[in-house]
C-alpha cells in the first residue's frame, strides 16, 4: 500500500485511554451514540456513553450459517467484523409512520409523520457499511423522489469508522473494493493499533490513528487530544490493513458475475439452491442496502388511522403479488430475483452494485447459503459448495 | 415517453392528499369509474399512461391509472376493477366519500409525439383504462386534421365492454373503434375472436404507424407479435406493464422487472428484444 | 367497377400472390352469392359442400344451445374465409354461419375444388398450404381465449 505524505499530515493519534474524550465530544455536539455492545451473544448497534462499555476482548468467528463469540482476554476493543446490525436501521428503520388521519367534521385530518431526524452518532462501522450508506443513499435519496425521513436522517448521522483488522471468513470486500480500509465516506475514520495482549493490563502503545473524512469529523477531531502521527503508526496500519487484506478470500470479479448471472436466468442451479433455501428473508434483513419497505394502514374504533412503512422482503411470496397472483411463486424464482438484483440489475437501476461484500447475508442464513459461491458457480466462473453448511 | 418531474424537496412523497368523489359511474359488473375532486391542495396534473397511488383511508393504498387525461376541472378520473381489498373499498366508494390522491408517478404514453403518423391502440380487458386518456387526446387532434386513430379492444364478453360513452365519443370523432369479445351471445353487433384478428382489418400503414398497448401481459405479448409480424417496427410499439407498486417512488423495491423498476421506469416502455426475453423468462 | 370472378378471387387473401392460372382454375367451380342480413349461411350437420370467400359483411359462427340464444364463437369479416369442413370427410358443418348484415361472398363448389386439387397436385398444396395458414392461425386465436385472459383472476 502506498502511503501519501498527505495521510500523514492528516492523521491524528488518540490513545486508547482517551477513547471516552471522542464519546463526551460527540455528546456534546448532541448525539446520541451508538457503538458495539454485546446482546444476545452478537455483536449489536447499542446506545453507549464511553468506552468502558465496549465489548473488549470479545472475538467473532463467522461462518456460513453460524456467528459466534469468544472471549480472548484480551484489550482489543473493535476485535470483530461486522454483527447483523448495519447502519441501514439508521437511514431506514424496520418501522416508520408515515402519517395519521384522523376523523374531523366528515373529513379527514391527515397529519404526515415528522421527518427531522435526531442526531445520532455510530461509532465502530465498517468500511463496508459506509460503502453500503453510500449505495442506500443512492437508492433513497439520490432519485427524482428523495426520501426526506432518510435524507434528514442521513444528514443527522454521524459516523466513526473503524478500519479493519480481523475480517471474518465471510467477508468479501477485497472483491468489491470496499475494505478493509476505508478511504471517504465517514466522519472520521480510525484504525486501532497495538491493543494489549491482556485485558486491564497496562495499555502502553495501545492508540487508535483517526482521520477526518468530513468537515464535522474535522471539528471532532480538532477537539480531541490527539498527538501527531509518526511514520511508524501509519507503518503499522499498513500492515494490518495488508495482513486483513490477505486474511479476505477472494471472490469471483463482481462484472463477470453479473453479466454471467444473467445469461443463466434458467439454469437448473437456481432449482438446486431453493431446495435449500428456507426463503426466511434473514438475508435481506441483515444486508446493509436491501431497501424494500410496504406500507400498512391500521385503523381503530374511532376511526383514527396510523399508515406504517415496513421493512419487507423479495422473499415474501406476496412480495411480488399481482391481481392474478404473485409473479415469483417458486422459491427458486425469488431467489433468482435476490440474487441477480443484488449482484447485476442494481447496477442498471441506480448506476451501482448492491452488494458490498460484508458476508452477512452468510453468517445469517439459517442453512448458510453462500451468496457469492452460488453466483459464481451459477454464472460459471467458480464452483459453489454444494452443501453451504459448516 | 417522459418521466414525472422530480417532487419539492421535503415533500413528504408517501402522503396522499385528500380527495373527494364527486362522480361515480359503474363501467360493468366489477369496474367502476370515479371522479375526484381535491379537498383542498391538488396533485399535478397527470399525463396518460402516468398513474397515481390512490389510498382507501383504513384499507391501504393502490396503483391506478388515470384514466382521461386532465381538463380544466382540476379532476382526476380513475377506473378501477374490483380484485382486492383497496380496489373493492375504492369502487364501493360513494359520492362525497374520502379518498386519498399521490401522484403522478411514472411513463406516459408519450401523445405528444403521435397524431402524425397512423396510431394504433390496442386494449384488452381494464387495459382500456390507462389508453383512455391517451385515444381522448388523439381523438381530438384527428378532428382537427390529425393522423388516423385506431382502436382495438378486446373484452371477455360483451357485459365485459368498459368506456362505452368514451368509445361512442370516439367514434363520433372519426376514430375507427372496433371491439371482439372471447364469445357473445348471438344480436351482439361486436366482433367474436381475438383482439390480435382485428388488426389486419384496420387499415393502418404498419410502417408509419405507433402502436399503444395494454392489458394482460400474456395479450400484450402476442398483440406486440401481431403488429410486428404486419410491419410495425417493434421501436415503434409502446406497451403498459404492470408489477406490485406500493410506493409509485421507486423507493419501497415491489415493481421490479430485471433492470426495470416499472413505477419509475414504466408503466410505459417502449418495446424491444431485452424486454420481450424479460416477459417469457420464467418467473415462477 | 364490375370485376370479374378470376378478379375477385385473386384479390382475396386466400388466393392473393398465387398464379394467374390459379384463380382462372377456381373460377371454374366458382358463383358470386350475397346472404340477407339474420340469413343462415350454413348450420350444424349439414353436408359441407361449399367454401366462401367474404368480400363483404360479417358472418358468425354460433353453437345453438338448449333454452339460450345461440352463442357467438367467433366473428368473420370481409377477407376472410368461411368453411372447412368441406376439406375432409365426412364433410359435414360443425357449427351455424350466420349473415350478420348484408354478406356478399364467391361460394366455391367443394366437389369441383377438390377435384381440381386432386389433378393437379401442386394447386392442391398451395391451396392446403392457404388453408392450413388459416386455419392455425384460428387455432393459435382460439388457444389464447381459453386463456380467459380478461376473466376474474388467473388460475
Amino acid at each position: 500500500m502506498r502511503l501519501d505524505p498527505p495521510f500523514l499530515a492528516s492523521a491524528r493519534v488518540l490513545a486508547a485511554g482517551e477513547l471516552d474524550t471522542l464519546f463526551a465530544a460527540l455528546a456534546a455536539r448532541g448525539y446520541e451514540t451508538l457503538a458495539p455492545g454485546v446482546r444476545d451473544g452478537v455483536i449489536r448497534l447499542v446506545p453507549a456513553s464511553g468506552a468502558a462499555e465496549l465489548p473488549a476482548g470479545m472475538h467473532d468467528r463467522q461462518a456460513p450459517g453460524s456467528y459466534a463469540l469468544e472471549d480472548g482476554g484480551d484489550g482489543e476493543l473493535f476485535g470483530y467484523a461486522v454483527g447483523p446490525d448495519s447502519l441501514k436501521g439508521q437511514l431506514l428503520p424496520p418501522h416508520q409512520s408515515v402519517l395519521r388521519a384522523t376523523p374531523d367534521e366528515g373529513g379527514l385530518r391527515i397529519e404526515p409523520a415528522p421527518t427531522e431526524a435526531a442526531r445520532v452518532a455510530v461509532v465502530g462501522a465498517r468500511p463496508c457499511e459506509v460503502a453500503a450508506t453510500t449505495v442506500l443513499e443512492r437508492v433513497l435519496i439520490g432519485g427524482a423522489y428523495p426520501d426526506p425521513g432518510a435524507a434528514a436522517r442521513r444528514k443527522a448521522l454521524f459516523v466513526v469508522a473503524l478500519e479493519c483488522r480481523r475480517p471474518a471468513t465471510t467477508c468479501r470486500c477485497t472483491s468489491f473494493g470496499t475494505g478493509p480500509g476505508l478511504e471517504h465516506g465517514a466522519d472520521l475514520v480510525m484504525i486501532e493499533l497495538d491493543p494489549p495482549p491482556k485485558r486491564g493490563g497496562d495499555p502502553g502503545a495501545h492508540r487508535f490513528l483517526v482521520r477526518a473524512q468530513s468537515p464535522a469529523g474535522a471539528e471532532v477531531l480538532a477537539a480531541l487530544p490527539t498527538s501527531e502521527a509518526t511514520r511508524r503508526d501509519a507503518d503499522r496500519r499498513r500492515d494490518a490493513l495488508g495482513a486483513a487484506t490477505r486474511a479476505i478470500a477472494a471472490s469471483s470479479n463482481p462484472e463477470v458475475v453479473a453479466r454471467g448471472l444473467l445469461g443463466h436466468i434458467e439454469a437448473p442451479g437456481w432449482e438446486e439452491i431453493a431446495s435449500r433455501c428456507l426463503s426466511c428473508g434473514n438475508c435481506t434483513m441483515v444486508c446493509p442496502t436491501c431497501f424494500c419497505t410496504e406500507v400498512r394502514d391500521r385503523s381503530d374504533l374511532s376511526g383514527t388511522l396510523e399508515r406504517e412503512r415496513r421493512w419487507s422482503s423479495c422473499f415474501e411470496v406476496g412480495h411480488s403479488l399481482l391481481t392474478s397472483g404473485p409473479v415469483r411463486r417458486s422459491v427458486a424464482a425469488r431467489y433468482r430475483q435476490w440474487a441477480t438484483h443484488k449482484l447485476a440489475t442494481w447496477q442498471t437501476q441506480f448506476g451501482t452494485t448492491g452488494c458490498v461484500g460484508c458476508g452477512r447475508c452468510v453468517t445469517w442464513c439459517p442453512v448458510g447459503i453462500d451468496l457469492g459461491a452460488e453466483a459464481a458457480a451459477l454464472a460459471g466462473t467458480g464452483a459453489a459448495s454444494r452443501r453451504g453448511t459448516t | 415517453m417522459t418521466n414525472a418531474s422530480s417532487a419539492p424537496a421535503g415533500t413528504p412523497v408517501l402522503v396522499p392528499l385528500a380527495y373527494r368523489v364527486v362522480a361515480r359511474r359503474h363501467e360493468t359488473a366489477d369496474v367502476t369509474t370515479l371522479r375526484l375532486s381535491p379537498v383542498a391542495d391538488a396533485v399535478a396534473p397527470g399525463r396518460p399512461g402516468q398513474f397515481n397511488m390512490l389510498s382507501a383511508f383504513g384499507v391501504g393504498e393502490a396503483a391506478i391509472s388515470l384514466s382521461a387525461a386532465p381538463d380544466a376541472t382540476g379532476e382526476v378520473q380513475h377506473t378501477i376493477r374490483d380484485v382486492g381489498p383497496v380496489s373493492h373499498a375504492l369502487c364501493t366508494s360513494a359520492p362525497g366519500d374520502l379518498v386519498g390522491v399521490r401522484g403522478p408517478f411514472g411513463t406516459d404514453w408519450g401523445v405528444d409525439d403521435l397524431g402524425y403518423g397512423d396510431t394504433v391502440v390496442v386494449a384488452g380487458g381494464i387495459g382500456l383504462a390507462p389508453l383512455a386518456g391517451a385515444i381522448d387526446v388523439l381523438a381530438e387532434r384527428r378532428r382537427y386534421g390529425g393522423g388516423r386513430v385506431f382502436v382495438a379492444v378486446g373484452a371477455r364478453n360483451p357485459d365485459q365492454v368498459m368506456l362505452r360513452a368514451e368509445l361512442g365519443r370516439w367514434l363520433a370523432a372519426g376514430v375507427r373503434v372496433r371491439v371482439t369479445v372471447d364469445a357473445a351471445p348471438a344480436g351482439f353487433t361486436g366482433g367474436v375472436g381475438l383482439v390480435t384478428q382485428l388488426l389486419p382489418g384496420l387499415g393502418f400503414d404498419p410502417a408509419r404507424t405507433t402502436a399503444l398497448v395494454c392489458g394482460p401481459e400474456v395479450m400484450i405479448r402476442f398483440s406486440v407479435r401481431a403488429l410486428v409480424d404486419l410491419g410495425v417496427p417493434p421501436g415503434a410499439v409502446r406497451v403498459s406493464l404492470e408489477r406490485n407498486m406500493q410506493c409509485g417512488t421507486a423507493l419501497c423495491g415491489h415493481c421490479q422487472l430485471g433492470p426495470l423498476l416499472l413505477c419509475r421506469d414504466g408503466p410505459v416502455v417502449t418495446w424491444n428484444d431485452e424486454l420481450a426475453t424479460l416477459l417469457t423468462e420464467n418467473e415462477r | 367497377m364490375i370485376q370479374t370472378l378470376p378478379e375477385l378471387i385473386a384479390a382475396h387473401p386466400l388466393f392473393a400472390g398465387l398464379p394467374g392460372d390459379v384463380a382462372e382454375l377456381v373460377a371454374g367451380c366458382a358463383r358470386t352469392v350475397a346472404f340477407g342480413p339474420g340469413r343462415l349461411i350454413f348450420s350444424e350437420g349439414e353436408r359441407a359442400e361449399t367454401l366462401y370467400l367474404l368480400r363483404r359483411g360479417r358472418v358468425a359462427l354460433e353453437v345453438r344451445r338448449p333454452g339460450k340464444a345461440p352463442l357467438m364463437v367467433e366473428t368473420l369479416s370481409a377477407g376472410a374465409l368461411l368453411g372447412w369442413s368441406w376439406l375432409l370427410p365426412p364433410y359435414r358443418w360443425h357449427l351455424d354461419a350466420r349473415a350478420l348484415g348484408t354478406v356478399l361472398a364467391v361460394a366455391i363448389d367443394a366437389d369441383c375444388l377438390r377435384a381440381k386439387a386432386d389433378k393437379d397436385p401442386e394447386f392442391g398444396y398451395r391451396l392446403l398450404q392457404r388453408m392450413s395458414a388459416v386455419i392455425v392461425d384460428r387455432l393459435q386465436a382460439t388457444r389464447f381465449r381459453l386463456l380467459d385472459l380478461y376473466g376474474a383472476v388467473a388460475p
